[in-house]
């Protein structure tokens, strides 16, 4: 298996809604082993084929489950993670968005004593193609091969995996962690996984104003790098205060700008795509030089 | 969401901070009732914008009449672009040193940090940028609070002078509640007074509150303003919509940030400018991309607009109807150029061809496109020309 998730991974969905349903319908397709859902009071029942628990703790006693992926309402939600934390999950990814940040300060703080990774929330989620994917991501744009991808937005995730593998450039696993401002995984932490993954020979790292992130997991690669990789960030033409779209894509003061992610890129040696389009080839060379 | 200065400084007061004595005033009359007793006085323009002091916004008032005349040359006066409506009037303090005492959210270190410095009064990023060793640092546990060791810690830690170290930390440990309590992105005492007498009285306050939490704090949310600026915004919002308007001439809608952000990126690469950001998010059908142009189009500097959407569980052959729909109904001042690309996009520009828009492959070409459109309807003789 790549990071995170693989073929032995089994998902559990926390919050079985039209959202829920529908897209646990769309990972079983895909292949990824989807055992149940879970929601308070409908324990013993069954919803469009997937038996149903009323918490956590009984769906993982039941099937063994080791992910979960959440959809449960912003009010509930860090409850939700919180609860698969207590089980003990593996990996844990959240899709809802707009959860408070206190919220996530609070379950973040849970997080670092566990040993729980989770993913988001407002996030895609994460696929390892052709294995496992656990998010809402469309797996056709998806295919296998060397390239690691870490994002911080969603469609543009869709829009380079698909660039990426109508060029032939498969990857191995991709992680959309989410535009929040507090997340589960910090692009450092994702860029640090894929840099040990040997299933990874070059890593995409998308990333957007807001935050200093970016500047951080380029450091870890002047540190720790042991491949090549390719950055792109999005929103060089925003201005500073306004927040575009995401909670955590707002350039306040100096901090969070273009400039200086892009310059932490370029100074740790790692070129950064101009506009999404020219990824395919800058990993391409990257592949090249790496080979 | 942003508190206004006397919104702040009640919730404060409520926490058992020293504030001044202050009232807020709408008008000329309230401001001089307003200062009787408590006079001499600031009044203080409440806008949602720094600089307001150095934008003139603030003036000292010696009598209740100094007062009424400063609120008139105050109300109504135009800060950054916001009307004044409102100003505080509050006892003026007095002014022996200026302390910082700020709370906000450290996104690296995904904790509360809290800030203490004894260089009060000016932008705490200047001070961070310039000399970070004088500023003293805390991060809480969030399931903890700030504990009064760490306010004690931070006290002695900012260089504060002996006597004043504990009631610093006190007045910390409660800033800190009101952290909390009201769900902030920011909460901030700058400057934080030192009187003559040794006493410490807050001289700003500035509250910024998570959206995300406004349904949990229906206090906070009761105090919403919307400013004319941000109506559009707000109805956006209401739609499920992110709109940010900008100040260049070419449209954008799109779905998920970062692709819109990109798209913006991509039409400043084009040598344009994006005259928004309107990202529609998941699931875009018919009615919500009609919404959407309208949106953009109730912009009158809109010259072009461009449609980026690439279809993941959103299908490309139902935004290309939807859109087919929306312009045969009600067809746009202006160019449209659209950019299908993923699930059944093929399908998408089929139906699309033929319709008055132009359609690209490519969010460059695209970008390309709507520019060149953009630029030909503010020049239309260049056009014809080429």
């Amino acid at each position: 298996m790549s990071i995170l998730l693989g073929a032995s991974t089994t998902v559990v969905v926390q919050g079985m809604g039209r959202e829920g349903r529908f897209h646990a319908a769309r990972m079983k397709e895909y292949g990824t082993k989807v055992i149940g859902g879970v929601g308070p009071g409908t324990g013993g029942t069954e919803r469009d084929g997937f038996p149903m628990f009323d918490t956590v703790a009984a769906a993982v006693d039941a099937t063994g489950a080791n992910a979960s992926l959440i959809f449960v309402p912003a009010p509930g939600a860090a409850d939700a993670i919180l609860e698969a934390v207590d089980s003990e999950l593996g990996l844990v990814v959240c899709i809802t968005e707009g959860i408070p940040v206190h919220d996530m300060l609070r379950v973040a703080a849970v997080l670092a004593e566990t040993s729980t990774t989770l993913i988001g929330p407002n996030c895609p989620g994460a696929i390892t193609p052709g294995q496992c994917k656990i998010g809402i991501m469309p797996g056709e744009n998806f295919s296998p091969g060397p390239v690691g991808f870490v994002s911080r937005s969603g469609t543009l995730t869709y829009e380079i995996a698909d660039a990426l593998t109508r060029e032939g450039l498969g990857q191995s696993t991709c992680i959309g962690i989410g535009g929040d401002p507090v997340i589960g995984l910090p692009t450092p932490d994702a860029v640090r996984l894929l840099n040990e993954d040997p299933a990874t020979s070059v890593i995409v790292i998308v990333g957007e104003i807001g935050g200093s992130a970016e500047e951080r997991a380029a450091e870890y690669m002047r540190a720790f790098g042991k491949k090549p990789a390719v950055a792109f960030i999005a929103g060089r033409s925003a201005p500073p205060g306004k927040r575009m779209g995401h909670a955590g894509a707002i350039v306040s003061g100096n901090q969070g700008t273009a400039e200086s992610k892009v310059r932490a890129f370029e100074e740790t040696g790692i070129p950064v795509a101009n506009a999404p389009s020219e990824i395919p080839k800058l990993v391409r060379e990257a592949l090249g030089s790496a080979a | 969401m942003k508190l206004h200065e006397y919104q702040a400084k009640a919730l404060l007061d409520r926490a058992g901070i020293p504030v001044p004595p202050g009232m807020v005033a709408a008008t000329p009359d309230e401001a001089e009732a307003a200062a009787r007793g408590i006079a001499p006085v600031a009044v203080k323009a409440q806008v949602h914008v720094g600089g307001r002091g150095k934008a003139g916004g603030i003036k000292l008032a010696r009598t209740p009449e100094e007062a009424r005349d400063a609120a008139r040359a105050i109300l109504g006066m135009d800060i950054k672009g916001l009307r004044v409506e409102k100003v505080y009037v509050e006892r003026a303090a007095q002014v022996e040193s200026e302390l910082y005492l700020g709370i906000t959210i450290d996104r690296d270190r995904r904790r509360p940090v809290v800030m203490l410095s004894t260089v009060g009064g000016v932008d705490i990023e200047e001070v961070a940028a310039r000399s970070p060793e004088k500023i003293a640092r805390g991060w809480p546990d969030p399931r903890l609070g700030l504990l009064p060791f760490e306010a004690r810690r931070l006290s002695f830690e900012a260089g504060v002078p002996k006597e004043l170290a504990m009631p610093v930390a006190v007045i910390a440990e409660k800033l800190y509640r009101v952290f909390t309590e009201t769900d902030a992105m920011l909460l901030e005492i700058n400057p934080l007074f030192v009187q003559p007498d040794g006493t410490l009285v807050a001289g700003d306050a500035k509250l910024d509150v998570d959206d995300n939490a406004l349904y949990r704090r229906p206090e906070l949310a009761a105090w919403k303003e919307t400013t004319p600026d941000e109506l559009v915004e707000e109805r956006a919002r209401e739609l499920g919509f992110s709109y940010v308007q900008l100040d260049g001439d070419v449209g954008i809608i799109g779905n998920g940030a970062g692709l819109v952000m990109s798209t913006l990126d991509a039409v400043r690469n084009a040598g344009g400018r994006a005259a928004n950001f309107l990202d529609v998010g998941g699931g875009a059908k018919e009615a919500v991309v009609k919404a959407a142009l309208e949106i953009v189009l109730s912009n009158p500097r809109v010259r072009c607009v461009l449609i980026n959407i690439f279809g993941g569980i959103t299908r490309g052959d139902e935004v290309a109807k939807g859109i087919i729909d929306v312009i045969r109904e009600h067809p746009p001042r202006v160019p449209l150029v659209i950019r299908l690309s993923g699930t059944e996009a093929e399908e998408g520009r089929r139906i699309l061809k033929g319709a008055p828009l132009v359609s690209r492959q490519t969010m460059d070409e695209a970008a390309v496109e709507a520019v060149r459109l953009a630029r030909a309807s503010r020049e239309p003789a260049a056009a014809k020309r080429s």
